[in-house]
């Protein structure tokens, strides 16, 4: 079946219908990543959004459900060039396509990505609809497209009630559930619990704006306690807890929509309880602190950015998903100091906040899709609740 | 981290001559880090004995020395150069392990020079078997059991412990030479044999077998302060057990999840942080299909084979970085050349799929064993690029010239279900197309998988391309239907063989409904940012963005392919010069070529670069689009010539000698009217398409007579008949392979080869050089130690050559290069070939006389004057050096190739010797060679009847230099006859200790073996041969190359070798 992608400005690239065949507006971003698809479906940061995956030939691996970022997928769209039609891997639980209709996700392919591409850098990331519709009035369609706003997308994806994970236990279960084979005796992915180390035992209050499942899996394997709350949670409810430290996940949307998150965030902040956050919840603490954020032209979504510590110089290739980011140019010296920039185009990838042990990143750390690289910095979060404990 | 400031001076060590596994992906490789570090000024001393590169040219380094690879070469080298630093990580293994010699021994502290990019301690890490292994151990990357072997014994022994069948992998040789698995102790002993000889430290790994894995690549680039990206990864689409460099490669990775595809990279980065490799990285993986297990095979601290076509593959220039990064710099630093924008320190995003396919040398041996080993058997490689993997491999198909131009190009139809089960067990080059037979034929893909370990999802692909040649033998051929053929990139040919729709028709159909090619960049980051420099690929179905441009003058230079035995990495080096000279003169330059292993498909060559097959199809897209104002097809070898033809059909004018006259050179009638018109002669013959005709001349004439196929360069299919009967086999050879031009007959002429390369302007000519062949006519001129200038031929030849070479230009109206080839026998000049084109000699001839022939001949195709260039027509004056050009086999690598020479090309490489004297560089051309003797002083003889007499003067000759003497019967009583110490031994047949004892007592120098008339017919000789060189023993086959090695022998002296800056000539 026909299917069409249309623009904001106009473009329409016609194409061939995949997964639901049902009509989808929203925002229309692309991913670099040539491996990593199953992720980024499941990614809640896709919230809102359709991507497109200028890797042209996507579903060659299926679906395997141990590579999910979350329950379900969050994408509104999927946009590709090519969808394999055998998938092929031993860990392969079922088709793209299968997935797709599963969760009634709608998706066009046969298109020329790359030209869809290379129009979103000239102009922007910009709202669109896949439709199947082969009558579609282009005159009606654009002011729809135009209006569209993605809402509160951060409340649609974190959990609705919280919840609690036993660092050891779960990967227990999960070693158990590994299909590994062979691999088991050698090497697993992901790599197996450390049982010893600072990270057995700490009690991490991760408020879920969006949280890919890695980060509560780079916790756990660490042997932390965690205890997952929903985004609207009251700072208090959480301080009451008295947990060892704070993570703040990632997460869809524009920031500054999320204020009365935000003010919460304000009271974490100055509870002096080590906080480690990631992209969107980089972002909120910025803003809880009187920063600011603008949305980028296109964003950065990919597994191939260079991110420049500045206190060591080395260089780290990151996962990224991103459309805002935090303004340099606006951040209070006196508040936090950039602990990352990215070597492209030299946005900030960092903060380190001055007499406060909050540090936050606006990159993934959790990988998946994407580099372990900077998987490292959990550890550092770590030996942060560790030095608060000590102090 | 800034630049060093103490690196100031560096010697750059290149790989030496092109050997099967070492190829010009090292002069791609050498040139672009030269360039770079000329960039930093630094100054840069180039050392290596292949004339036929560009990273010799003294554009490219302050410094040239064309020398031997030698370790007292090298000593010599930097006691006269004195640079601070050697950078050893381009020149492949051979720089690699000559580095490393000059390290070890203690020469270079005390010298006071540094190894860059590199440190000994790094290369011993990766490169010494046992120390790899601890250090794996150490960080906890897991290796398949295995055990360093010094004795077979111990192989045997551990062999039984873990198992049959193990891998067998000698320390310190290029290609997996000498590699192989055993799966019984039989095989184990002859290849641990082989292997420990080979090895440089008389090491062979014996590991368990990994088989039927997958086989996965990552390049990694690390820096000093340790930042480290991945450039790209690769999947082998054959299993493990097939060595990388003969699989058909995919990049990036299609099977592998992220989290596979994440642990190894980690690995990868796990590895070069341990081995604190400052520079580029090569490290293989075996991964198992079913489970996240995985092995590390091999780690390469060098730019290889890989780099270069990672490199090529995804736009990121890593020799460039990796001497970048030896100079001090850090990744973040290091500009990305493509975009302009980006740095170093990021990882490429494809957004389209690379297939690369190996060119196996099968056609040229026709008696080797196709099957494919650990053991590295390709010549060269083709890369393609697309939206789609079929659409992929079927560029690459027909990119190899090795007439495939769909997965139905070799006819296995005739074979059932169960004799397509068992040849798929094969492993061989024509694998992928006994697969599409078997799904043709309904074959299971899961079967097929089961038997082959290849992937599901490629084979897949391949039943993918399997349909759509069905749906295209369904009647009528639809507009969807050739979209979608297309989109797969079937080419229009074969579309109409398949569909019995014309050609015509289908162009017509598709440029009424707009299927036309489309262009696509690389550019290193998907479409994420504006793209500075990037290069083109075409694909089906999409949008071009191929940039618009309209300048004054465009030319299209039309590259020269895959690098195989008789067109090898010379004809870049044309192509390269071209361009370079059409850009000097203004002109906007654009080349095409399929072959990511050369300079020519570097990024900043042309102004713009198409990476495509060199198919008239495929050219036709380009020519649509870019519509320029001539083509160039001198330069590219018989790739380029063969496309003269449909070049004028497209309206395209050729640039230099017209597609008329380069026809009348190659049509037998016209030419021969040509030179009865000037008067000169050239061996009687004719031209046939039968063997019926082809007897009845070779009667005519009487035997020997040369039978050659017309229209190929390297003499491929070139013989030397001896009989009907023999003529009857080369001609059934030759029209074995798809034939559309004659084959000619020619008398055989026993005399003296003489090789002219010249440059005409339509009214004057140049020659630089006239060259003298040291072999006497029937070995083919690629295959001979070639001399400039000419040491034994009188004034008067040297006059009629001249005036031939004159007479004929004119006749041909050549404007450009030419080449003629002639013999003197008895004091009687004949021409025997003119090619108007480029020859193998130019660069080395260019180098010797200092005359930049290419440049010239661009500037005169294009109108200028040879007089108005600065020089004087006529033979130019020679120079004051000696220059012996010395071909290089890789006869060791390919099991069962007959090793004698003859017509047919057979060489992979050359080396050069220079020098004041004939006898120095002579002296230079052998040790470039690898021939340092003597060893033993022993040697033996065995030559067929026909030679005795001058095999008595060469034994004399032996016999003066101290060596002692063993020969067959016949061979030995000659001798004796002759006063001459000869120990007679027996023949292979009779009992032992026999001549095979003798040389697997590895105590002889040499084996000089003249194979009885024709074609060997006698397996004797064929054994000897063979056994000689697998047991590392140099084997010379023409009398004349062993009195050439004994007047070097007679002469030469090690230690007094004179040195010759090339740039300073």
């Amino acid at each position: 079946m026909r299917a069409f992608l249309i623009l904001e400005d106009g473009t329409v690239f016609e194409g061939i219908s995949i997964g639901a065949q049902k009509e989808a507006i929203s925002e229309i971003v692309f991913n670099t990543s040539m491996a990593g698809y199953v992720e980024v479906l499941t990614d809640p940061s896709y919230a809102g959004q359709s991507v497109c995956m200028t890797y042209p030939l996507i579903g060659n691996y299926g679906i395997c459900n141990q590579d999910m970022e979350s329950k379900k997928p969050w994408v509104k769209g999927l946009i590709v060039r090519e969808l394999s039609r055998k998938p092929s891997n031993f860990r392969c639980d079922r088709t793209i396509q299968e997935f797709l209709l599963e969760y009634d996700i709608p998706g066009i392919a046969s298109i020329d990505t790359r030209a869809l591409t290379k129009i979103l850098r000239k102009k922007g990331t910009m709202n669109g609809m896949i439709t199947c519709d082969e009558n579609f009035n282009i005159h009606e369609i654009l002011p729809k497209l135009k209006q569209y706003e993605m809402g509160n997308v951060v409340e649609e994806v974190s959990c609705k009630e919280d919840y609690e994970i036993i660092g050891a236990k779960m990967f227990e279960e999960e070693e158990k559930n590994l299909k590994t084979g062979l691999g088991r005796e050698k090497k697993q992915s992901p790599p197996v619990l450390m049982k010893e180390g600072k990270g057995v035992g700490k009690r991490v209050a991760l408020l879920d704006l969006g949280a890919k499942e890695n980060i509560i899996l780079s916790l756990a394997k660490r042997g932390c306690f965690i205890t997952v709350y929903p985004a609207w949670t009251k700072a208090e409810e959480i301080l009451r807890k008295r947990p060892d430290g704070i993570m703040l996940s990632n997460g869809p949307g524009d920031p500054k929509s999320c204020i009365s998150i935000i003010k919460e965030i304000k009271k974490l902040y100055d509870s002096d309880i080590p906080v480690f956050a990631i992209c969107l919840g980089h972002q909120l603490m910025n803003l809880a602190t009187g920063g600011d954020t603008y949305k980028m032209k296109y964003g950065h979504r990919g597994g191939n950015h260079p991110v420049k510590d500045l206190k060591t110089g080395r260089v780290y290739i990151s996962s990224q998903n991103h459309g805002y980011v935090v303004d340099m140019d606006k951040l209070d010296k006196n508040v936090a100091e950039p602990a990352f920039i990215n070597v492209n185009d030299g946005t900030n990838e960092g903060l380190r906040y001055i007499g406060k042990p909050v540090f936050t990143v606006q990159f993934h750390p959790e990988a998946c899709p994407g580099p372990w690289d900077s998987g490292v910095l959990f550890d550092y979060f770590i030996e942060m609740m560790e030095e608060a404990r000590h102090a | 981290m800034p630049k060093n400031p103490n690196i100031k001076k560096v010697l750059v060590i290149g790989s030496g001559p092109i050997v099967i596994g070492q190829a010009a992906e090292f002069d791609y490789a050498g040139t672009q880090a030269c360039r770079s570090l000329k960039e930093e000024g630094i100054e840069v001393v180039l050392v290596n004995s292949n004339p036929a590169t560009i990273m010799t040219d003294k554009e490219i380094a302050d410094s040239v020395y064309i020398e031997p690879l030698t370790r007292k070469v090298l000593e010599l080298l930097i006691k006269k150069e004195r640079p601070d630093s050697i950078l050893p990580t381009l020149g492949g293994q051979a720089a690699l392990n000559l580095a490393m010699e000059l390290e070890e021994s203690g020469f270079l502290k005390s010298q006071g020079v540094h190894l860059i990019g590199t440190t000994s301690q790094t290369i011993k890490k990766a490169e010494d078997r046992l120390e790899f292994k601890k250090t794996m151990e150490k960080i906890g990357e897991p290796c398949a059991p295995s055990l360093v072997v010094e004795t077979i014994e111990d192989g045997i022994d551990f062999s039984n412990k873990i198992g049959f069948p193990v891998v067998l992998r000698p320390a310190y040789t290029l290609g997996g030479s000498g590699g192989g698995i055993a799966f019984n102790q039989y095989e184990l002993e002859e290849i641990l044999a082989n292997g420990l000889r080979l090895s440089r430290v008389g090491q062979v790994l014996v590991e368990k077998s990994i088989a039927g894995w997958k086989e996965i690549e990552y390049e990694v680039m690390r820096d000093s302060l340790g930042n480290c990206i991945t450039v790209c990864n690769m999947e082998n689409i054959d299993p493990v057990g097939v060595h990388t460099g003969d699989s058909i490669v995919v990049a990036p990775s299609q099977t592998l999840g992220d989290k596979e595809y994440q642990m190894l990279r980690s690995a990868s980065i796990n590895i070069i942080n341990e081995l604190k490799i400052t520079g580029g990285c090569n490290v293989q993986f075996a991964l198992h299909p079913n489970s996240f297990e995985y092995c590390v095979i091999e780690v390469n601290p060098r730019v290889s084979r890989s780099s270069a076509l990672a490199s090529k593959a995804t736009g990121y220039p890593i020799a460039k970085v990796a001497a970048k990064i030896a100079l001090g710099y850090r990744l973040d630093e290091i500009k990305n050349a493509i975009t302009g924008k980006t740095y170093a320190s990021f990882e490429p995003a494809l957004d389209y799929c690379v297939v690369k396919l190996p060119r196996l040398p099968f056609d040229k041996f026709i008696t080797a064993k196709r099957t494919l080993t650990t053991q590295m058997k390709a010549t060269g490689e083709v890369m393609s690029i697309c939206t789609n993997f079929e659409g992929a491999l079927m560029k690459a198909l027909r990119s190899l010239e090795q007439h495939t131009d769909s997965l139905l190009s070799y006819g296995f139809s005739h074979l059932e279900e169960r004799e397509l089960l068992e040849r798929l067990k094969k492993v061989d080059d024509q694998r992928i197309f006994v697969i599409a037979e078997a799904l043709r034929k309904g074959m299971n893909p899961h079967t097929i998988y089961k038997e082959t370990q290849i992937d599901p999802w490629f084979i897949d692909k391949l039943a993918i391309l399997v349909e759509m040649e069905e749906r295209l033998k369904e009647k009528p051929l639809t507009i969807e239907k050739l979209k979608e053929a297309k989109r797969l990139e079937f080419p229009d040919r074969v579309i109409s063989k398949i569909s019995h729709v014309s050609e015509k028709r289908i162009k017509k159909m598709r440029y009424e409904n707009n299927i036309v090619a489309a262009f696509k960049m690389v550019d290193t980051c998907a479409g994420e940012f504006e793209a500075a420099t990037p290069y083109y690929y075409s694909c089906f179905g999409s949008e071009n963005e191929a940039e618009e441009t309209k300048p004054e003058k465009k030319v299209l230079v039309l590259g020269s392919g895959p690098i195989r035995i008789g067109q090898g990495i010379e004809f870049d080096y044309c192509s390269v010069h071209s361009t370079w000279a059409f850009r000097r003169e203004g002109y906007e330059t654009i080349i095409v070529n399929n072959n990511p292993e050369t300079v020519s498909t570097d990024f900043d060559i042309a102004h713009k670069l198409y990476f495509e097959p060199l198919t008239p199809e495929d050219i036709e897209n380009i020519v649509h689009f870019e519509k320029p104002d001539g083509a160039v097809v001198q330069f590219g070898g018989q790739t380029a010539i063969k496309l003269t033809e449909s070049l004028m059909k497209m309206g395209v004018p050729i640039l230099g000698t017209s597609a008329e006259n380069v026809d009348a050179a190659e049509d037998r009638e016209r030419f021969d009217q040509i030179l009865e018109e000037c008067g000169i002669p050239r061996p009687a013959g004719g031209t046939v398409y039968t063997s019926e005709e082809a007897v009845e001349i070779g009667e005519n004439l009487g035997y020997p007579v040369l039978v050659r196929p017309s229209y190929v360069l390297g003499g491929q299919g070139m013989q030397i008949a001896f009989s009907p009967k023999e003529v009857e086999e080369f001609i059934h050879n030759i029209n074995q392979i798809a034939q559309e031009h004659p084959i000619l007959v020619d008398k055989y002429l026993m005399g003296k080869e003489i090789e002219v390369d010249a440059v005409c302007d339509g009214t004057d000519i140049l020659i630089p050089g006239i060259m003298e062949h040291i072999e006497r006519a029937g070995v083919h001129s690629g295959d001979s130690i070639s001399v400039y200038p000419v040491q034994t031929i009188s004034q008067k030849a040297k006059e009629t050559i001249i005036d031939y070479t004159k007479k004929l230009a004119k006749s041909l109206h050549v404007v450009g290069l030419l080449n003629i080839q002639f013999i003197l026998s008895k004091e009687e000049v004949y021409v025997i070939e003119v090619n108007p084109r480029s020859s193998r000699t130019i660069p080395y001839i260019s180098k010797v006389t200092g005359i930049p022939i290419v440049d010239l001949a661009a500037q005169v195709m294009i109108g200028k004057k040879i007089k108005d260039l600065g020089y004087e027509p006529g033979l130019a004056e020679e120079k004051d050096y000696i220059a012996v050009k010395m071909p290089i086999f890789s006869f060791e690598k390919i099991r069962g190739a007959e090793i004698s020479l003859g017509p047919e090309m057979k060489s992979t490489g050359e080396c050069l010797g220079i020098a004041k004297t004939f006898h120095e560089a002579l002296y230079k051309a052998f040790l470039g060679a690898g021939m340092d003797l003597p060893k033993h002083k022993q040697v033996i003889i065995t030559v067929k009847d026909g030679d005795k007499q001058e095999a008595i003067e060469i034994g004399k000759r032996f016999e003066a230099l101290g060596y002692k003497i063993y020969a067959t019967r016949s061979t030995s009583k000659a001798l004796k006859e002759a006063g001459i110490q000869a120990r007679k031994v027996n023949k292979i047949t009779q009992e032992s200790p026999n001549v095979m004892d003798l040389i697997l007592g590895h105590k002889i120098d040499l084996v000089i073996d003249t194979p009885t008339q024709g074609r060997d017919k006698s397996r004797d000789g064929f054994i000897i041969r063979r056994t000689a060189i697998e047991t590392g023993i140099h084997c010379l086959t023409s009398l004349d190359t062993a009195r050439a090695l004994l007047t070097s022998l007679e002469h030469g002296n090690k230690e007094k070798l004179s040195l010759i800056n090339i740039a300073s000539l």
